[in-house]
């Protein structure tokens, strides 16, 4: 404001003024950003040990068994986290396993194989997937997809792997309903195949066009420019666009709760119902008193530190990349 | 004029002050459309607002024994040690009843017949498919798929689940040694759904399931519903009258607080997944003009309340059991000892 002042209340002199630097305004600039840079640390800061604190009593009255128990039971005030560790893990699992090809396959189509115009509306279109509300994935997969699942996929496949080895087991379905954790990792997928394909594609995108052409001058395929080229050069940085759909497809609370089932047991099968540690806090939270407050927090605390140490390797294995 | 009435409020509630002259609650979720109803008529009349946070049952009990409310509310009465432990006085102010809701196509609603003791079984895993012998025993002329049962579950602790636990506990003594009756239990089969709409949801979406779901809400949302055989060996359809008919026969000064079940009770039309929903307040209360209101408050529900209640399908107590209610409000106390009721 000052400085604009200085230039206009001069009309007569010439346009060319070397202005004094005002320190007390970059003073308290370089302080006020310090101080917003700060506030992030300390809430992060601040929620980790909330987290630590509130959850401590669990922590303390089961010990390792909190992490390694598969008992939840309220009544008796006994927690374990197993079933819904288990449940986050394999839940993200299997939206990598779907969403990470899917992903892969758009970012290479938009940047090496589709035609000009199509480009702009599917990758708009993908951006615009992304914006979609979680809970908006939750009550599609609940509503459509789910009973659909049931009909076409579940009670079919239950059918057919009863009474075999092991994928009589996997895929076996007691009840089925379509819900489970494999249907919460289908919504999964849908949900983190925007943030991977579009980051991919922007990795795709800055590759120097001359690789590629020299590539196909040496008469490589598509595929093996795909495959040779393009893919190693922009590894790491897909690795750590993986890293972050993985780190949402752990923390995603509410469409999974939608479709995950919502049972504190462990199930040998992927299509049997289960719970993920965000499903479990969000159904529990509202009625918990004491130790089941304490364990909820708990559980939140494992996540925090599970999506932390993913975010950490993502930022580690992007920082790598810039260095090139 | 209304937005500045809410801006007003809201003000009000932040400062959280003395010139509030709200009545503060908070608690279970299920009375929560007919506290609000009771509250914009009773506002109307006297000009005393009623400010509820459905917070959940848990909740409830929780804020009312750190005293930031003037009372709670609960679905799960408290048992006679804990009321006195805190010194908490306890009342029921309506009825409700919870009913089992079924997906089972070609079934029309109330044509499906259940006794306790094959929901239990359902519920257990023990009885697995909809052509089970013993539930076709009980339902004669009615074609029952050859399909796999899907029973649904609330997976958020509530009093929903307490009620329908309850009742199974008082029909079946395996589900009582296994389960238990209580606001969230193990379930060893079926899908969990977070809150009425939840169960509903997925009882809707999921082909071949039941469920169960507080009455009102059934009825509102146009739920499939199975019977239930009652303690007299009947079906009676789950309705008003059905629900009054639990209570008719209870007796209320059994536990302290009312504190009773009106699961399983006597009497041909009785409906048997049937409770009432309390309210707690401190019998020493810190701030007793507020609590005064609070009484006040119920005692006008319970006089001009009855119609509201009935219109959000909600089944008032019987004229003798307020009677009793406002007979242990005597126990409410000002700081020298005096009734402030």
């Amino acid at each position: 404001m000052t400085a604009a002042t200085d230039m206009t209340s001069m009309p007569g002199a010439t346009p060319i003024v070397r202005r004094t630097p005002k320190a007390t305004f970059d003073a308290v600039f370089r302080n006020a950003s310090f101080g917003a840079a700060m506030l992030v640390l300390v809430l992060l800061a601040g929620i980790m040990v909330s987290m630590v604190v509130g959850g401590w009593p669990a922590f303390r009255e089961f010990g390792l068994g909190f992490i390694t128990s598969s008992v939840w039971d309220t009544q008796n005030e006994q927690y374990g986290a197993w079933p819904a560790i288990v449940g986050t893990l394999s839940t993200a699992l299997i939206a990598l396993v779907i969403g990470v090809p899917l992903s892969l396959g758009i970012a290479v189509y938009l940047t090496q194989l589709a035609p000009a115009w199509f480009k702009k509306p599917v990758a708009t279109a993908i951006e615009l997937l992304a914006a979609v509300p979680s809970i908006i994935y939750g009550m599609w997969g609940l509503f459509v997809f789910v009973p659909l699942f049931a009909q076409y996929v579940q009670i079919p496949l239950s059918n057919i792997v009863e009474g075999m080895p092991v994928v009589g087991t996997i895929l076996y379905s007691r009840s089925p309903s379509g819900l489970g954790i494999f249907t919460a990792g289908i919504i999964l997928a849908f949900m983190i195949v925007p943030f991977i394909a579009s980051i991919t594609r922007d990795m795709l995108e800055q590759i120097p066009s001359v690789l590629r052409e020299s590539a196909y001058g040496i008469g490589a395929t598509t595929w093996e420019v795909v495959r040779h080229v393009l893919v190693p050069q922009a590894g790491v940085s897909i690795i750590g666009a993986v890293m972050l759909g993985l780190g949402r497809a752990l923390g995603e609370t509410m469409a999974v709760t939608f479709v995950v089932g919502n049972a504190n047991r462990l199930s040998a099968s992927i299509l049997d119902p289960g719970s993920t540690i965000a499903s479990r806090i969000a159904n529990e939270f509202n009625e918990a008193l004491g130790l089941q407050l304490n364990a909820l927090i708990a559980l939140g605390c494992i996540l925090f530190f599970v999506t932390f140490v993913v975010l950490v390797i993502a930022r580690l294995l992007v920082a790598r990349v810039k260095r090139y | 004029m209304r937005k500045i009435l809410v801006l007003a409020a809201v003000a009000a509630g932040i400062a959280g002050s003395a010139q509030a002259a709200d009545i503060t609650g908070a608690g279970a979720t299920f009375p929560f459309p007919i506290y609000s109803k009771w509250a914009e008529a009773y506002k109307k009349e006297t000009g005393t607002g009623l400010n509820y946070q459905s917070i959940g049952s848990g909740g409830g009990i929780r804020q009312i024994k750190a005293k930031t409310v003037a009372f709670g509310a609960t679905d799960a009465p408290l048992k006679g040690g804990d009321l006195t432990k805190d010194g908490l006085v306890q009342f029921p102010t309506v009825m409700g009843g919870v009913v089992p809701a079924v997906n089972i196509a070609g079934i029309a609603p109330g044509k499906l017949k259940l006794s306790g003791e094959i929901i239990a079984q359902i519920y257990l895993g023990d009885i697995k498919k909809w052509n089970d012998p013993k539930i076709v025993a009980l339902n004669a002329g009615v074609t029952l798929p050859d399909a796999n049962i899907n029973p649904v579950y609330r997976s958020d602790g509530s009093g929903t689940t307490f009620v329908f636990t309850d009742y199974l506990s008082k029909v079946s003594a395996e589900w009582k040694s296994k389960i238990g009756a209580n606001q969230s239990v193990q379930w060893p089969v079926g899908i969990g759904g977070k809150g009425n709409e939840g169960v509903s949801a997925s009882v809707k979406q999921v082909a071949n399931s039941i469920g169960y779901v507080e009455y009102a809400y059934a009825k509102q949302n146009k739920l499939s519903h199975a019977l239930v055989k009652n303690a007299d060996g009947n079906f009676p359809a789950p309705e008003e009258k059905a629900f009054q008919a639990a209570a008719a026969n209870a007796n209320w000064q059994e536990q302290p607080g009312f504190g009773i079940s009106l699961n399983n009770q006597k009497g041909a039309d009785a409906w048997p997944i049937t409770s009432a929903t309390f309210i707690l307040v401190h019998a020493k209360p810190e701030n007793p003009a507020e609590v005064q209101e609070a009484l006040k408050f119920f005692d006008w529900a319970y006089k001009s309340g009855d119609k509201l209640a009935s219109e959000l399908d909600y089944v008032a107590l019987p004229a003798n059991v307020k009677d009793q209610v406002r007979a242990a409000w005597k126990g409410v106390t000002d700081n020298s000892g005096k009734p402030i009721f």
